[in-house]
């Protein structure tokens, strides 16, 4: 297999918390906290998990809208972390970004036109008839009209808009966009339509993808690995079809498992866990999930379990499948035996 | 066939909005009928007219430029449109209480949990002592699942999270025992976890206290584990009313068939998604013809011309399309297309 296109490498994103007047940091959000991951050329990683887990972040810090506190973000090669802002900017080029709120993502007093000429004046992409020859294939390619290009925001609709923002990733011609939940504010009849454009526009200007977002159906649908996030971790990654088929991870369990099936006949398992995220500022020791997981044991208070290989191509970060975790069961399993 | 009695009827409802740019009908001659005990789902997509219609039922729709123009809401047989504002107020509450989408905006920031539920009970049971609402609100607590529901009392709103703001919505809801509980939206805002925490308190308190409740959502997964019969509004109408296996396993009008159809499922990847093509009409901007004709596959010219009104294809199941006209609908739909399916 080809060299990732990106590798991610200890990232790590710690927001100050400030008090008082002189604004000493008393603490720290820890809101991505030592993740590892790589994106292969053509591909799409879908990034999943609950709010505040730290997926945007993961998002913003990788474009390096947020200066990471830690790690290696390495592109083509290249270390992101360390270049130069001017630098930043012509790497921008190849890295776009698809927000999620179609309406707060576009400038209210520019015309469509204006707003996907402007990557190509930031970035130098010809003289001003080519670029305007550029806007309008690109308004064509993703579904609207050259007339379109005259409008302002507002006459369109979420959709639109959404088709509009994913024009703007496309204008540089870049090789990964990074999508931060690019559908999640759209009705489902629309949402389908903005996926199926995605989709063909990967074949079509062979796109990486790093898509963010919350819904699993959607994620599946659009993803060939996923990585599960929770309180700033990964906890869970693997190739799609193997996530949903077998996930390893009891919070990715209960995740898959909360999630409403649009089939009344279906009867599933569900498993509810208990309580609500704890706070990124102040998180649990030990595995962060344990202050809600079904099968919590001692050393899941004490030690953070590792995201390490369980079968080829899956990774999990618990203690269910770890030394410490498995010394742990045939205590309990002994103790039981003894009783 | 079941026996429960009609416990909610809304009857030709129609709430218009008059606006500098005209009058838009969002909600467009709608019927339907919530029974005792039942769980009823209203979906649709964002402006089908859905939350217009949960605001009307309890006169909350902002007036002006909101305006209920015609139709009858029958709760135990009584018209509520013909309540007067302080009756109106009395049944808010004790017999249809009402939670919202946004936990956050629906309670007051500055006063305490129990200060606002206290206020809840207070207004509805004016002879009780201040002990005895102190105890029936933290029972309330209790009953929603909120451990520690004696602090809890004492907290602000900025101290819960979502999940627990809902659920301290829900127990100010059922304070004084409804007969039915609207509820908009109720976990839209919620990660999926809590999502499956609220719905399944949801549907206990249904079981436990025979509470019916009206859930309006857009989300289909939900409505096919909470509800047991489904009315689906478009562009201010509805156009299919059905039990909910019913509606997933044989959908009849092509809006909902396109619907359920473009839901990415979580057990088996398709390659491609279904999407219907085009954008949901803004209401009242469709004015001949069936409001779905231009972005349907099986559109014929009748469709075009004529508003279909809702028919009945079984005993309990309705939909507004001319394919399921028996008299004159099904001859023209064999000449004019082929793409019945």
């Amino acid at each position: 297999m080809n060299k990732p296109l990106l590798e991610v490498e200890g990232l790590k994103k710690y927001f100050p918390i400030r008090k008082g007047l002189i604004g000493k940091t008393v603490g720290h959000i820890k809101a991505i906290d030592d993740i590892t991951f790589h994106v292969n050329e053509g591909e799409t990683l879908g990034i999943v998990g609950e709010s505040g887990c730290g997926k945007s972040t993961t998002g913003r810090t990788i474009m390096q809208l947020l200066e990471p506190t830690e790690g290696v973000v390495e592109f083509q090669g290249k270390d992101l972390t360390k270049l130069s802002a001017t630098e930043i900017r012509s790497v921008r080029r190849d890295i776009q970004m698809v927000f999620q709120d179609p309406y707060a993502s576009l400038n209210p007093r520019h015309t469509i036109g204006k707003i996907l000429e402007e990557p190509l004046i930031v970035h130098g992409g010809g003289s001003a008839k080519d670029r305007r020859k550029k806007v309008v294939e690109f308004l064509k390619i993703v579904g609207l009209s050259e007339y379109h290009a005259k409008r302002y925001p507002h006459q369109f609709s979420g959709g639109q808009r959404q088709r509009i923002g994913i024009a703007r990733a496309l204008m540089t011609n870049p090789k990964l966009i990074i999508a931060d939940e690019p559908v999640s504010a759209l009705d489902v009849s629309i949402q389908a339509q903005v996926l199926n454009l995605m989709q063909d526009l990967q074949k079509e200007f062979h796109l990486t993808y790093i898509f963010i977002a919350h819904d699993l159906g959607v994620v599946r649908h659009i993803s060939d690995r996923v990585a599960v996030m929770y309180l700033g971790k990964i906890v869970e990654i693997t190739e799609s079809e193997e996530l949903y088929a077998n996930p390893l991870h009891p919070y990715t369990q209960a995740l898959l498992s909360a999630v409403p099936v649009p089939d009344p006949n279906y009867k599933k398992e569900q498993i509810i866990i208990e309580g609500d995220m704890p706070s990124p500022a102040n998180p649990p020791s030990g595995c962060a999930f344990h202050t809600r997981c079904p099968f919590k044991m001692d050393v899941c208070t004490k030690i953070t379990p590792v995201l390490a290989e369980e079968k080829t191509g899956h990774s999990v970060a618990c203690h269910l499948y770890t030394v410490e975790g498995n010394d742990d069961i045939e205590r309990k399993k002994q103790l039981e035996g003894s009783v | 066939m079941n026996e429960r009695k009609k416990l909610l009827e809304v009857k030709d409802l129609q709430t218009t909005f008059f606006t500098d740019s005209g009058e838009i009908p969002a909600v467009d001659h709608v019927d339907f009928y919530v029974r005792e005990g039942e769980v009823l789902g209203i979906v649709g997509e964002s402006g089908c007219g859905k939350s217009v219609t949960s605001l009307s039922i309890m006169q909350l729709v902002p007036s002006p430029p909101g305006k209920i123009t015609g139709g009858e809401i029958l709760f135990e047989g009584q018209d509520l449109l013909k309540k007067t504002e302080k009756e109106m107020r009395e049944i808010r509450g004790n017999d249809v209480a009402m939670i919202f989408q946004e936990p956050m905006t629906s309670l007051n920031p500055l006063f305490t949990i129990g200060n606002q539920m206290s206020e809840a009970i207070s207004l509805h049971q004016k002879k009780w002592s201040k002990k005895q609402i102190k105890e029936r609100a933290t029972e309330m607590l209790k009953l929603v699942g909120l451990p520690r529901s004696e602090e809890i009392m004492k907290e602000y709103p900025h101290q819960l999270s979502g999940g627990m703001r809902q659920r301290v919505m829900i127990a100010m809801a059922l304070v004084c025992d409804p007969k039915v509980l609207i509820a908009d939206e109720p976990t839209t805002a919620l990660d999926v976890t809590i999502q499956a925490q609220i719905l399944k308190l949801m549907r206990e308190l249904n079981e436990r206290m025979n509470t019916a409740i009206l859930l309006i959502t857009h989300d289909l997964g939900v409505v096919a584990e909470t509800c047991e019969r489904v009315v689906v509004m478009y562009s201010g109408q509805v156009i299919e009313e059905a039990p909910t296996k019913v509606i997933f396993e044989n959908p009849c009008h092509p809006y909902t068939r396109g619907l359920i159809q473009s839901v990415p499922d979580m057990r088996n990847k398709k390659d491609r998604l279904y999407s219907i093509p085009g954008n949901v009409p803004k209401p009242g901007s469709i004015e001949q013809g069936c409001r779905f004709a231009a972005r349907c596959e099986s559109a014929f010219s009748r469709c075009r011309v004529e508003t279909p009104e809702l028919y009945r294809n079984s005993e309990n199941h309705q939909t507004r399309c001319f394919l399921y006209d028996e008299q004159q609908g099904v001859t023209s739909a064999n000449e004019q297309t082929t793409t019945r399916s």
